[in-house]
């Protein structure tokens, strides 16, 4: 699949398709890149199809850089942070027939391929003897069941709701996800009684749950 | 019906990947039966999608695209072939996070008749060092003597149910133990109760039946 010009917002309506592919290299290194979630769904879909090569290239420029600020965020090397990405892609590649659309956004599917492989490649480091790698996959794998979740179709609406959110919360839930660290950690590292982080957290889903209409709450 | 779920708090480190392979073992096996709970740690995994979204990114090598196209045929027979999951005719009781962890199932697992009380049996799950998971099947109406924690218990209701105390707990339920907690939980009078239950630190006893449960209930 090409990813047209025209899709991408605030695009030049002269435009030429052609451009699109190479300029879609520099607006994925740009923060808030305006492809949207149908096109990436898009090129996950040839992946699982066809097998795609381009699209996985495409999917790869515009996902490996954001991986590898992931793990960079959550203390992990550069080089070992290029690893992340790299497998989290590798996987991506391998698992694409696995995509359900309804389901989750791409960058969710693919935030918690690289949440499995960053607890699958360097937790293991500190329990040498645990086999945390596909254990923990299982685990997480396992929740999904045959209720179909629409959260996908609402992806706008919950960034809306988390630009809303006060500041106190947005520190709480940054550091839960860039951080890799548990509540009680972060109640330490703020100086804040537990309760208060307790409080944060639960504060900040109320009012991402109460954005959403009720059936995907 | 289940009525005890885990708090925000523990969905949000389930979700993000904080939470060790014990407790998160509990928390996925309560949220393979309760779908508000899927949909609990789906949103904030929805988050999670947008936060990698919009991160400022790190340039990455020059050749790590061409190095990873090289590498997308490798390993894809390794990845069709599937870890074996057991032939189980457990799946009733045992929701899928937790199949991977009986092995041929709960009849092929080592159960412990527990020293002195024969209505208590338990079998120890492969897990991370400094955890202990264990499925406990507590006999119609049986009690665990009264104890509490020096670290946090997690547990998971998969058969039966039983009370602690004035609350009751049926299939699927979630409870959640911090070391200011002491229980005394009674097995249901009408059959047996299977529970998955983790144990991130030693428990210690505070009954006067302490002394004998201790060889049993030692981590
Ligand atoms: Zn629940």
């Amino acid at each position: 699949m090409e990813l047209r010009a025209d899709s991408f917002s605030g695009a030049a309506s002269g435009f030429k398709p052609l451009m699109a592919a190479r300029t879609l290299a520099w607006i994925s290194t740009q923060r808030n890149c305006p492809v949207t979630n149908e096109e990436l769904c898009g090129l996950v879909e040839s992946i699982a199809a066809r097998r795609d090569r381009d699209a996985f290239a495409q999917l790869f420029r515009h996902f490996a850089p954001r991986l590898k600020g992931f793990g960079m965020r959550r203390g992990t090397d550069a080089a070992s942070s290029e690893e992340l990405a790299q497998e989290t892609m590798l996987t991506v590649w391998r698992k694409a027939d696995t995509f359900d659309p309804r389901r989750a956004t791409v960058s969710t599917w693919i935030f918690t391929i690289v949440r499995n492989k960053r607890i699958d490649l360097f937790r293991r480091e500190g329990h040498p003897d645990a086999e945390l790698s596909e254990a923990t996959e299982a685990a997480y794998e396992g929740r999904a069941a045959d209720d179909e979740l629409t959260l996908a179709e609402w992806g706008s609406v919950l960034r809306q709701a988390l630009t809303e959110l006060p500041e106190d919360q947005v520190t709480v839930l940054k550091k839960a996800f860039f951080e890799d660290k548990s509540h009680s950690v972060i109640a330490e590292e703020l100086g804040l009684p537990l309760g208060t982080v307790k409080s944060r957290i639960r504060l900040a889903l109320a009012r991402l749950r109460n954005a959403l209409p009720e059936d995907c709450q | 019906m289940i009525r005890h779920h885990p708090e925000d708090e523990l969905i949000v480190d389930f979700a993000t990947g904080a939470l060790g392979e014990g407790p998160a073992l509990v928390v996925a096996t309560h949220a393979a039966m309760c779908g508000s709970c899927r949909a609990r740690v789906a949103l904030v995994e929805a988050v999670g999608g947008l936060m990698l979204e919009d991160l400022e990114g790190e340039p990455v090598s020059a050749g790590l695209l061409d190095e990873t196209l090289a590498m997308l045929d490798e390993g894809e027979d390794a990845a069709t072939v599937a870890a074996p999951v057991a032939a189980t005719d457990d799946r009733e009781q045992v929701p899928e996070p937790l199949l991977r962890y009986i092995g041929r199932g709960l009849s092929h697992l080592v159960w412990r008749r527990v020293p002195g009380f024969p209505a208590i049996e338990e079998a120890r799950l492969p897990i991370a060092a400094g955890v202990k998971a264990v499925l406990m099947r507590l006999k119609s109406g049986a009690v665990v003597p009264e104890h509490s924690h020096r670290g946090n218990e997690y547990s998971v209701v998969l058969a039966g149910g039983f009370c602690d105390g004035a609350t009751s707990y049926g299939r699927g339920d979630f409870l959640a133990r911090d070391p200011s907690h002491t229980h005394r939980p009674a097995a249901d009078n009408d059959g047996d109760c299977l529970c998955l239950i983790v144990l991130d630190a030693p428990l210690r006893l505070t009954g006067a039946l302490g002394m004998i449960v201790n060889p049993f209930l030692r981590i």
